[in-house]
């Protein structure tokens, strides 16, 4: 589904990402884990589509398409979610009105009609509950006053919505306590399914804990330097990212 | 935009009198010979069949205008109106000159109505298609009517109102906007073609908004409306005025005057959409939008609230206000102006407090995109008997792009010790953050600006009228088209 081959990424002028490699198949859950500064953040912008975030060798392949020549919307109405680390509030704006908006604007990329009204009310309502959301929280303003944990929520809320194929976590577990990443760690393992692939980008292992991965990947210096299985991840939280080059912080 | 009946008409009788006036007519030609001059002015009051005071009041004007400076203090600045080359006197096309059907109206206007989604039948009235569907409109506005006059509302033309209740205009028309008051306003008193009377008796809510939408189904406005709305003791009426569809129109200046009086304990919420024709995206074209509107709270406790969501215009020029003279009473002025790629805005309000404890609040939000220009520009004056006045403003200004400009001008003279003003102003950029967050759920990068525009136009949107802030909120995508990318 997801192919990256060779990707070399500046941002500012800076080459932050030196030749990343990684597959993604369907059904799979894959964990990049890496220290701060490491690329992790620069390689979800670069997935979804950010302006500033230049490829400048290398490609990154989804369903065997270029998806650095496609419009970030474009990318996200053929199934790439990235669900932000630090979500945007937009002000006025209500929860409810936003999802209405953009999950009509990727069903008429789909080809599919587009929900009225009263259709869309009866599925938010349904995905809310599935999640554990209380429904004020869909009129308020897109995330306009939310705790930390609400708006994670919300990003979760927003991509059962949506239903994409392709779905990447970038730092989901930061500024959340441990009952709050429960919740929405729950939340993702519901949206676990063979036809989805999920990338969990993350700092700390403890994410890892809920939401299980099939394959791990230590990204450090702009480069992919260990895959492994599950396992990969607790060595990582003993011996931290020394080996890797990265002092301890 | 009128009754087929009334047009034919009006053409007959304008035939019929013109060698009277000494203008040699072509039949098929309905207007006054162009340029302004004191016979163009006799020629109005003529067609119009007015009394002699109103021509002498008309004639007044004139000549006070023509001593007149322009006012230059607004921002923006543009070449020199010749008024002799502008036609003041123009009745309803003719059947056979409006558009036959809407194949032969301009196909961007076509998508403009179909975005609003307003109805065929409904497009082909604004474009002014002449079809048997005005007769529809024209039996509903009679309906209409019959309900208001029950209540003992009269809502008309205000031509019409010269003739069936002169005492009413002799005493409140020009008492709120003087003929003297500018330039604009003076040759509006001079020139004004028609517009809307509405008086509310003592103690009545108006059954319904009255809005000219109605209104125009069945007469005509001019390019010089002018605006009567009085609301006697303990009354209330919500008038919205304007279409949310654009009437291009291809006269150049717009000068019209809107008087509201509010007494005792009575209420007036008035609505614009005004959506007249911006100019093409070069700034070719486009209405000059001079309006002189302006309400006075004369009674205790009584209260006008202006809202305006202005999209349309080359250049707006427009100050809603509120002269805030009975004792508590209560002015509002909620605004949203946009412009978009040549457009220039210079709009505000006055809020005059006069009496005690009388209070005013301000919320005007603008969004400058492409290459316009806007001016938010508003006056709190605190009179020395307004004791324990207080107003509120705040003023949000939103640039889209970097090749706008967004400028507030408070004007604040308070000469009472015991009053409270409190201004808020704040200019942010569209954050591209928000826009990348939008876009990555699937929303494209128009539809996104104007979901954050509509998002900071919220609290003014939610003031007006349920139908009619649907269509605003349409109406702030389409305006904002071609501003990104």
């Amino acid at each position: 589904m997801l192919e990256i081959k060779n990707l070399h990424a500046t941002v500012g002028g800076n080459e932050i990402l030196k030749g990343i490699n990684l597959t993604i198949n369907k059904g799979e859950v894959h964990a990049i884990m890496g220290p701060n500064g490491s690329g992790k953040s620069t390689l979800s912008y670069l997935i979804a589509g950010k302006d500033g975030y230049e490829v400048t060798k290398g490609e990154i392949l989804y369903n065997g398409v270029d998806l650095t020549e496609m419009k970030p919307e474009v990318r996200a109405a053929e199934g790439v979610f990235l669900a932000f680390q630090y979500p945007i509030e937009i002000p006025g704006v209500p929860n409810t009105t936003f999802l209405k908006e953009a999950l009509n604007s990727v069903r008429r990329h789909r080809g599919e009609e587009e929900l009225d009204a009263m259709q869309f009310v009866k599925l938010i309502k349904a995905k809310a509950e599935e999640l554990g959301i209380a429904k004020d929280m869909l009129k308020r303003a897109v995330n306009v006053g939310f705790s930390g944990g609400e708006k994670k929520r919300n990003e979760i809320l927003q991509m059962a919505v949506l239903d994409p194929k392709l779905a990447v976590l970038d730092e989901t577990d930061s500024g959340l306590d441990i009952d709050a990443l429960k919740v929405v760690s729950e939340g993702v393992n519901q949206l676990r399914s063979k036809d989805r692939a999920i990338l969990v980008i993350t700092h700390y292992q403890r994410l890892l804990d809920h939401i299980v991965p099939d394959f791990v990947h230590v990204l450090a210096h702009g480069k992919i330097q260990r895959s492994g299985g599950k396992e990969l991840a607790l060595e990582l939280e003993e011996k931290g990212y020394a080996e890797y080059g990265v002092a301890a912080e | 935009m009128s009754g087929k009946a009334q047009t034919i008409e009006q053409v007959r009788e304008f035939t019929d009198d013109s060698y009277k006036y000494g203008f040699v007519t072509d039949v098929e030609v309905d207007t006054a010979p162009k340029g302004l001059n004191e016979d163009i002015i006799r020629f109005i009051s003529a067609k119009k069949d007015e009394p002699e005071w109103l021509l002498d009041s008309r004639l007044k004007a004139y000549r006070h205008w023509l001593t007149m400076p322009e006012p230059e203090w607004q921002k923006p600045k543009f070449p020199a109106i010749d008024y002799q080359d502008s036609y003041y006197y123009s009745a309803p096309k003719s059947v056979g000159d409006g558009p036959q059907s809407l194949e032969d109206v301009d196909p961007e206007l076509l998508k403009t109505y179909e975005k609003l989604g307003i109805p065929l039948f409904e497009q082909e009235r604004l474009a002014g298609v002449a079809v048997d569907a005005v007769f529809d409109s024209v039996s509903v506005a009679t309906t209409f009517k019959h309900k208001l006059e029950e209540v003992g509302v009269i809502f008309c033309p205000i031509s019409e109102a010269v003739k069936r209740c002169p005492e009413l205009i002799r005493k409140y028309m020009g008492s709120v906007v003087p003929y003297t008051d500018n330039k604009h306003a003076c040759l509006n008193s001079a020139v004004f073609t028609d517009g809307s009377f509405v008086y509310i008796p003592k103690g009545v809510k108006c059954p319904m908004e009255l809005s000219t939408y109605f209104r125009i189904n069945a007469e005509n406005t001019g390019q010089f409306e002018r605006t009567l709305i009085i609301a006697e003791e303990g009354s209330y009426v919500s008038y919205l005025e304007g279409c949310t569809a654009p009437m291009r129109d291809e006269n150049q200046l717009h000068a019209a005057i809107v008087e509201l009086i509010a007494l005792d304990d009575a209420e007036i919420k008035y609505s614009t959409v005004q959506n007249w024709y911006p100019g093409d995206a070069e700034g070719n074209g486009g209405i000059y939008n001079f309006v002189t509107k302006r309400g006075a709270c004369r009674g205790r406790n009584s209260k006008i609230s202006w809202t305006q969501v202005e999209t349309g215009s080359a250049i707006t020029w427009k100050y809603p206000s509120c002269i805030l003279q009975g004792d508590n009473s209560v002015g509002e002025f909620y605004s949203i102006a946009i412009t978009n790629h040549h457009q220039q805005a210079d709009t505000g309000t006055k809020m005059i407090h006069l009496g005690k404890n009388t209070t005013s609040r301000i919320i005007s939000k603008g969004i400058s995109a492409g290459k316009s220009d806007q001016t938010y520009r508003g006056l709190v004056r605190m009179g020395p008997k307004a004791e324990g006045a207080r107003n509120y403003s705040q003023c949000d200004s939103l640039l889209v792009g970097d090749k706008c400009g967004a400028h507030t001008v408070p004007y604040i003279e308070s000469k009472n010790k015991s009053s409270v003003v409190e201004h808020e102003a704040t200019t942010s950029k569209i954050n591209e953050d928000q826009l990348f967050y939008l876009r990555q759920r699937g929303i494209n990068e128009e539809a996104a600006v104007a979901l954050v525009v509509n998002g900071f136009c919220r609290e003014v949107l939610q003031q007006l009228p349920m139908e009619f802030a649907v269509e605003a909120q349409k109406l702030v995508g389409i305006s904002l088209e071609g501003s990104v990318g």
